[in-house]
């Protein structure tokens, strides 16, 4: 009989301890914790700030996920984060959204990034034109003989289109800036779902080319140095040639806020557009915003 | 007097909540499938169901967007039917020789082998792949990755298996002993009586298990996502990559704006997975239950 009771107890325990879960949402957070969610290509440095906001004023607590530019938008849509971080810009539907939320996104470019396009070390191309770039990207080209490589057919490698990255490169890239363009990635394109999983993937497989922030670059990939075209010098993604804007793929990494911030956010923000928030993005490998 | 009323209304209370909750899950199911009628079919005020079934590219970001999902139907399927390929063959006859032949200190050993199997994170089992299977198929075959259909199949074979297995083990074990001493005494070999007999009684339920497997597959998600190279091709061979539905929800639902076509084509995509799994699990119940009369 003991026994049975105890199974009852516990059985309502579990009905009571579900209702009261169910009941908390988000108002229940403290005034000094901020949730930033959003693009992969910035979550280390959006880490690397929060860290150093952090120690600098311990009562604050700064949470910082990825999952893709438009995750982070979406989370900000659905009121479950403070900043969304995004490696593009906004899409007009998404700002229409917000307004139907009643705020007005407010985006703040708070670094630059060049986007690197890398091959295996053996490959022994060292340097692409945007136009054979687009080429390789949209499938028309799919041996590397075909723009001065080895006999070997091209593995084109790229983000999910949950990425920011990915649309800035099929925008920018693929499609060189022009709106009419139907340009689209190759249909045989891997589509991998992280730049870790690009640098991975790259750094084996001998015939495969790929994307990502200048923060990924490590020696197991070449980076390949860039022209507009095949008049234009062929340049590296360095900081000094984004700064420069020489480097052709380069794009600004934004933070959005609903509305003009305050409090926190405002302080947050203040941060990293300050001196010292700006060193951490040359410390993390990216371009800094204000070039002091 | 008393006592007998507090066991009465006790076994009352213990009843009723037993069908309340076998009441909620159905109710759960009835409004799961609501929700995603309700957001996926909001596609088909732009789009013709058979533009969406049998379209054969998939770029549902661009403008306009093209929603065709023949491409990751077959990647699905592909996948699938590799994956039972590998999986059904080694998964009954373990099953046997675990429920008719093993003696019975392996079979212990054996069955909690298999479960331990089922409990590994199909994520880590994605992982795996990824990172040792994938490489060594693309060095083995020579082909330009190693990201591919096969290397799906072979993945996700690991995950039925243990399904199968199980089920397939518990049918067999449920043939009634007097059929095997019947064949025994009819001067049948044992191996006559295992695959003449047993296996032939058994086989409803061992259809059941592999119905359940293959349900198990076409609905996993993680481990495919991370070995299949997700590229929206019509597959052509095994040694491709494939975008399997499952795949495309899981990566594309964080970046579609709520309540956009992008999302509920991928509502859309959950209906056609739904009907899938329903349709297999179906055909598995029908079984299973032939088995048991």
């Amino acid at each position: 009989m003991a026994h049975k009771n105890r199974i009852f107890s516990g059985m309502a325990l579990c009905l009571a301890l579900g209702l009261a879960f169910s009941g908390c949402g988000r108002q229940g957070q403290k005034a000094d914790s901020l949730q930033i969610k959003g693009s992969d290509t910035m979550v280390n440095l959006g880490q690397a700030w929060a860290e150093a906001f952090m120690q600098a004023d311990p009562k604050a607590s700064v949470a910082v996920t990825g999952g893709g530019s438009g995750t982070g938008i979406a989370a900000m849509l659905s009121n479950t984060c403070d900043i969304a971080e995004l490696s593009r810009e906004l899409k007009p539907e998404e700002i229409a959204m917000a307004k139907q939320k009643g705020f007005e996104p407010k985006q703040i470019v708070v670094a630059l990034d060049g986007l690197a396009v890398v091959v295996h070390p053996a490959n022994p191309l060292s340097q692409l034109t945007q136009d054979q770039l687009a080429a390789i990207f949209s499938g028309s080209v799919s041996n590397w003989k075909e723009v001065g490589g080895s006999d070997l057919p091209i593995v084109v490698l790229s983000r999910e289109v949950n990425s920011g990255t990915h649309v800035y490169f099929k925008e920018h890239v693929l499609r060189r800036n022009r709106k009419e363009s139907q340009v689209e990635f190759a249909p045989t394109a891997l589509m991998l779902p992280s730049s870790q999983a690009i640098a991975d993937e790259v750094a084996q497989n001998s015939g495969a080319i790929g994307y990502f922030g200048m923060g990924y670059i490590s020696v197991k990939e070449k980076t390949l140095a860039i022209a507009k075209d095949a008049d234009s010098p062929y340049v590296q993604p360095t900081i000094e040639n984004v700064v420069s804007q020489a480097y052709p793929i380069s794009r600004p990494l934004l933070m959005v806020t609903r509305g003009q911030p305050t409090g926190l956010v405002a302080r947050f923000i203040d941060f990293v557009l300050s001196p010292e928030g700006q060193k951490i993005v040359v410390k993390i490998d990216f371009v800094p915003v204000k070039s002091n | 007097m008393k006592p007998m009323r507090v066991r009465k209304l006790k076994e009352w209370l213990i009843e009723k909540s037993i069908l309340l909750s076998g009441i909620f899950s159905v109710v759960f199911v009835l409004l799961i499938f609501l929700f995603l009628l309700r957001e996926g079919l909001s596609l088909f005020r732009g789009e013709s169901v058979i533009d969406f079934i049998f379209g054969k590219s998939w770029y549902p970001i661009s403008d306009p967007p093209r929603f065709g999902i023949l491409p990751l139907i077959l990647g699905s399927l592909l996948v699938t039917l590799g994956a039972a390929a590998i999986s059904v063959p080694i998964g009954i006859a373990a099953a046997l020789y675990i429920a008719e032949i093993a003696p019975l200190r392996l079979r212990e050993g054996l069955k909690a082998g298999i479960e331990l199997l089922a409990s590994i994170p199909s994520v880590v089992i994605g992982f795996i792949g990824m990172i040792t299977l994938g490489p060594w198929i693309k060095n083995f075959f020579n082909i330009p990755t190693g990201l591919t259909a096969l290397t799906g199949s072979v993945t996700l074979a690991f995950m039925a298996m243990p399904t199968i297995v199980s089920i397939a083990e518990d049918a067999i074990t449920a043939v009634p002993r007097q059929y095997r001493e019947a064949a025994i005494a009819m001067g049948a070999t044992k191996w006559q009586t295992t695959w003449r007999i047993v296996a032939r009684a058994a086989r409803p339920g061992m259809l059941a298990a592999v119905m359940l497997g293959i349900g198990r597959v076409i609905g996993e998600t993680m481990a495919v996502m991370m070995v299949t190279g997700n590229a929206a091709i019509i597959p052509k061979s095994f040694l491709q990559p494939v975008r399997t539905l499952t795949a495309t929800i899981a990566a594309e639902m964080g970046e579609s704006v709520q309540g956009g076509p992008h999302y509920a084509a991928l509502f859309a995509i959950g209906i056609v997975l739904f009907v899938i799994t329903f349709l297999i699990n179906g055909v598995a119940d029908l079984y299973l239950h032939r088995s048991r009369r």
